[in-house]
């Protein structure tokens, strides 16, 4: 067995929070300098620049790219052979977040679903835990904005939809967003599994770098011919008219229940913030 | 692009009537900020005919919710927030006299047609582009529900703020015809 102390984990995942919400990745910033290029509209390049800008401003004087930094989501993978000394490992991350949004001047952005109280340190988070074989840890700490997580959706298609009914579902969920997540947006989408596994495959898609091929080729085509079909939408950087309304679609997809077909769509705006730390 | 406005709070009819969607603005002044859960202690407030902690006519309120500011600075980031979910409360405060609103998305059909009867504007700011809005606020502090946190009202002086006009004096909307001019089908 390997050891990992709680307090490595707590550091990591409090340094990754704020990076995360401080310095838009490379991957993000390049799809954001080519996007300029094929945009036509003059009000969407303008919006383009502001974006880059707003990112190095961010970077330089460590302010956060949005004042959404989001619910803190974190994808982790634990090699079996990895023990965590000095406490449980959700009470680790967990502190790593209170800690990193605290010290980072984040904002705290989660409440009571009623009462609208805001629980002040941005707990509880959300974690997806997978068990892996191997000795080591890997987080990612994925803040999600609330305005394109709203726009979000499920559907629990019939079979017989088909691609034609999933592609048509899609681009009608960017559609109906229109400018309200902020593009240029990124699409996230989980096809199979059950109800809850494609929200999570949709969600989990969006850790790709951008600019990267989805592996399987059949999907890295639909990826294409998805993203052409969005652009066409005509609704542009901040929903205001322009050719790049996305900047991606990233797809993953599994086996599902010989009855059903799901189908989660997850709009991610560009402040697509994801810092993986293997420990 | 359309034209480019300088705008001075508090307005009057005058400065907004000559705004057309897609026209440019930069604001300075004081403006005010307030989200959902201010809004509701508002809209409470005027039910019960009681005084309100902000001015309202001749006004601009700004959909933001900051992030904390670091040491030596003002504010931290901040962006707009998604405006629709202020959209139930947006004409009754268009009829005591607001004058503009900033936010980020579409407005409903009640809020455009309050802007046209009242002259109201509303105009959108770059979502996500929070570092960049904050170098136009100069100074900031909070004036009413301290315990909302971030959805506290604050009231901003602000310099050469900018934003887009999206929903004019007239009905128009920069989000149907701009994404209308691009799209094709
Ligand atoms: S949708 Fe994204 S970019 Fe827009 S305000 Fe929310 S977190 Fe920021």
């Amino acid at each position: 067995m390997r050891e990992i102390s709680t307090q490595t984990i707590v550091d990591a995942v409090k340094d990754a929070s704020i990076q995360a919400n401080l310095e838009l990745g490379d991957d993000v910033v390049q799809a954001l300098e080519s996007a300029l290029e094929y945009e036509e509209s003059n009000v969407g390049k303008d919006i383009i620049k502001k974006l880059l800008e707003n990112a190095r401003i961010a970077r330089e004087e460590r302010i956060p790219i949005c004042q959404d930094t989001g619910v803190a989501v974190l994808f982790v993978e634990l090699g079996q052979e990895v023990s965590v000394k000095g406490g449980g490992l959700h009470q680790a991350l967990e502190e790593g977040i209170r800690k990193g949004y605290k010290e980072g001047f984040l904002r705290k952005s989660v409440c009571h679903p009623f009462t609208r109280k805001n629980t002040g340190d941005n707990t509880p988070i959300i974690v997806h835990l997978d068990l892996v074989s191997g000795d080591k840890l890997k987080i990612w700490v994925v803040p999600k904005g609330g305005g394109s997580e709203n726009m979000s959706r499920l559907f629990m298609l019939l079979p017989s939809a088909g691609w034609a009914g999933v592609k048509e579902k899609i681009v009608q969920t960017v559609a109906e967003a229109g400018p309200n997540p902020c593009p240029p947006t990124i699409i996230g989408v989980g096809i199979g599994g059950n109800f809850e596994r494609s929200a999570i495959l949709a969600k989990k898609s969006l850790l790709r770098a951008l600019g990267t091929p989805n592996p399987d080729p059949e999907l890295d085509e639909i990826e294409q011919e998805l993203l052409t079909e969005i652009n066409k939408t005509g609704i542009g950087p901040q929903g205001l008219g322009g050719r790049v309304t996305s900047l991606a679609v990233h797809i993953l997809m599994m086996p599902c229940h010989i009855a059903s077909l799901p189908l989660a769509v997850n709009i991610q705006c560009h402040a697509s913030r994801h810092v993986e730390v293997v420990l | 692009m359309g034209k480019e406005y300088h705008l001075k709070t508090p307005l009057s009819v005058e400065d907004i009537e000559p705004l057309r969607s897609g026209d440019r603005v930069t604001i300075s002044g004081i403006i005010y900020t307030a989200r959902d859960a201010a809004h509701r202690k508002i809209m409470e407030l005027i039910e019960a005919e009681k005084e309100l902690p902000i001015p309202i006519e001749g006004q601009i309120i700004y959909y933001v919710g900051p992030s904390p500011a670091p040491p030596g600075r003002v504010i931290g980031a901040a962006g707009p927030t998604t405006s629709y979910r202020m959209d139930p409360f947006a004409p009754k405060l268009l009829e005591l006299g607001l004058k503009g609103m900033i936010g980020k998305g579409k407005r409903s059909k009640e809020v455009i047609e309050a802007m046209v009867r009242h002259k109201g504007v509303y105009m959108a700011a770059i979502g996500g582009a929070g570092a960049l809005m904050a170098r136009a606020i100069k100074a900031a502090r909070v004036v009413a529900y301290e315990e909302l946190g971030p959805e506290a009202v604050r009231e901003l002086r602000v310099e050469s703020l900018p934003a887009i006009v999206v929903n004019d004096t007239l009905g128009n909307d920069l989000y149907v015809e701009g994404q209308k001019k691009y799209r094709i089908n």
